[in-house]
């Protein structure tokens, strides 16, 4: 029996940002991030009755965000493939490679870091959903926007003495969450 | 002495904004400093409130803005027929 529902009027509040995460580290490219993600809620909703219940929301728009991205490198994949450069090799076998298979790749050091540092965003992003919305927001806007203190509180009218004490409950309830799943 | 006395939940509050960088004051900054000396909660407290900023700035984490949640909340709705 399917134990999850699917509401695609939450979607842009509970998963955006955690969607952009996932594809930003993979597609490094802020506007086409967005594309990827806008894209994935279009395919979404119209697949909404492929969705079985058997897996989370989250997973479920991972899985077409994965086949989003998969296509956008195929796409500058054969986009690239037009400007290559075919070069001599030396013996028959080896003639036609292309040029790039011969040079080390320049991102391959840092994929373990990535990786680390795509784990992490996972797991801060896991925690800060577990917050109430209000709390979250807050959070995001302080610690991931780096906005002022005077812009948020203007913006959900609240006393910066409030603002304090909800910037002190998220931070005691994400150092907890981390606590348990990374530190 | 009394200008210092703060008591453990003043000072969790400083030590919370004394992670985000102009937030706190030098003054507070000293308030906070001699308290973490008695309070044992408040250094271990203190302790993990950094590494929550120690982790957040290493994972380079970003988020949509509002604005862009916004557009794609209008078109998500458009598609929707709302």
């Amino acid at each position: 029996m399917p134990s999850h529902k699917i509401d695609p009027t939450k979607w842009v509040d509970q998963y955006s940002d955690y969607l952009f995460n996932f594809t930003i580290s993979r597609v490094n490219d802020r506007e086409m991030a967005q594309d990827l993600i806008s894209e994935t809620f279009l395919a979404g909703l119209k697949s909404m009755k492929n969705f079985k219940g058997e897996a989370s929301e989250r997973t479920w728009l991972i899985s077409i965000l994965k086949r989003k991205i998969i296509d956008h490198y195929r796409k500058s994949n054969s986009k690239k493939g037009k400007a290559e450069v075919h070069i001599n090799y030396k013996d028959e076998e080896s003639e036609g490679d292309w040029l790039e298979e011969r040079v080390a790749d320049p991102y391959d050091k840092t994929a373990e870091g990535d990786l680390q540092n795509e784990e992490l965003g996972e797991a801060i992003y896991k925690c800060l959903s577990q917050l109430p919305e209000k709390q979250a927001k807050i959070f995001r806007m302080k610690t991931i926007d780096n906005m002022d203190t005077e812009v948020i509180c203007n913006e959900f009218q609240i006393t910066p003495s409030n603002f304090w004490v909800i910037i002190h409950r998220a931070r005691t309830a994400m150092a907890g969450c981390m606590e348990k799943n990374w530190f | 002495m009394g200008l210092f006395k703060i008591n453990c939940h003043e000072g969790k509050m400083l030590c919370d904004k004394n992670q985000y960088k102009k937030s706190t004051t030098l003054w507070e900054k000293i308030k906070l400093s001699l308290y973490l000396i008695v309070c044992s909660e408040c250094r271990s407290y203190t302790s993990k409130n950094v590494k929550l900023t120690k982790a957040m700035s290493n994972s380079k984490v970003q988020s949509v803005s509002t604005d862009e949640k916004n557009a794609l909340k209008k078109r998500l709705a458009r598609e929707m027929g709302q």
